[in-house]
């Protein structure tokens, strides 16, 4: 079982080009600021950007990894997302295990993309599915 | 304001788990193979976590889109996002998703929404208690 203070494994996803697209498909939300780069760009953006809830799927995969990976583990995932995430750019997760308490683990996360917090997360892992 | 809508239900497709699997690269076998699933204790293959977003969205997009509501989508942000899990979701099962308008905050220059998202599977066990938080911008 985790320890206070225990890292979340690394991980690091490099998001292809047309991830949206399939994200979209897989999720049913095609707003076209994450699939059109022009529908992007006319809202300010540079270009089209990443789903915000696939953003948190990796933080989700990262920090059930505090429960060897075990999706059960994962009890309660909340994130706000601070800044837009863009495809063709490695995302990375980084937290560590804030306190243990009656077998779950509080985990505190970042989603870093650019040097730049894009996503901030507060989980709990049980010790038990 | 405070409203809610009728419930929706989802049936769970082995094709979707596996889609959106393939779609944001899970790589637990319980989710891709169904017989690692079975081994595992599970009835079919099971969807990760993140899957409520599938199964939920039929309920939460109703909310959002109500003209009642008057969210303006092309100045809507997605704030925050909290989700509880309790039940496993698998293969099969029919997922009833029931959407609230819990809260709405008014600023000058903003306004915030947050949706609460209550799905229970059909044997009665809920299986994800999702709030979304949703920031408009503009007057």
């Amino acid at each position: 079982m985790a320890k206070t203070g225990n890292p979340v494994p690394d991980l690091r996803v490099l998001p292809d080009r047309f991830l949206p697209h399939r994200y979209a498909g897989a999720s049913g939300d095609f707003n076209p600021i994450h699939v059109d780069p022009e529908s992007a760009r006319a809202l300010g953006q540079p270009s089209n950007i990443l789903h915000g809830l696939y953003m948190m799927t990796v933080m989700a995969r990262a920090v059930a990894e505090v429960g060897d990976g075990d999706p059960r583990r994962l009890k309660r995932l909340a994130v706000e997302f601070k800044a837009p995430g863009f495809p063709e750019k490695e995302l990375s997760v980084q937290g560590r295990v804030r306190e243990v308490e009656d077998g779950v683990a509080q985990v505190e996360a970042k989603l870093v993309q650019d040097g730049g917090d894009v996503v901030e997360g507060k989980a709990e892992v049980s010790a038990k599915a | 304001m405070e409203k809610s809508w009728p419930a929706v239900d989802y049936e769970v497709g082995r094709e979707k788990i596996r889609e959106f699997v393939e779609a944001v690269q899970e790589r637990h076998a319980i989710h891709i193979d169904p017989k690692a699933a079975r081994k595992a204790g599970f009835r079919d293959l099971v969807a990760p976590p993140m899957f409520a977003v599938v199964y939920t969205h039929r309920s939460l997009w109703p909310a959002i889109e109500d003209p009642e509501v008057g969210i303006d989508l092309s100045k809507m942000l997605h704030v925050g996002q909290d989700f509880r899990w309790s039940a496993p979701v698998c293969a099969g099962d029919v997922i009833t998703t029931e959407t609230e308008l819990a809260d709405v905050q008014e600023g000058r220059k903003k306004a915030t929404y947050t949706f609460e998202s209550r799905a229970h599977n059909d044997r009665g066990d809920e299986t994800v208690h999702a709030t979304w938080t949703m920031m408009v911008l503009g007057g």
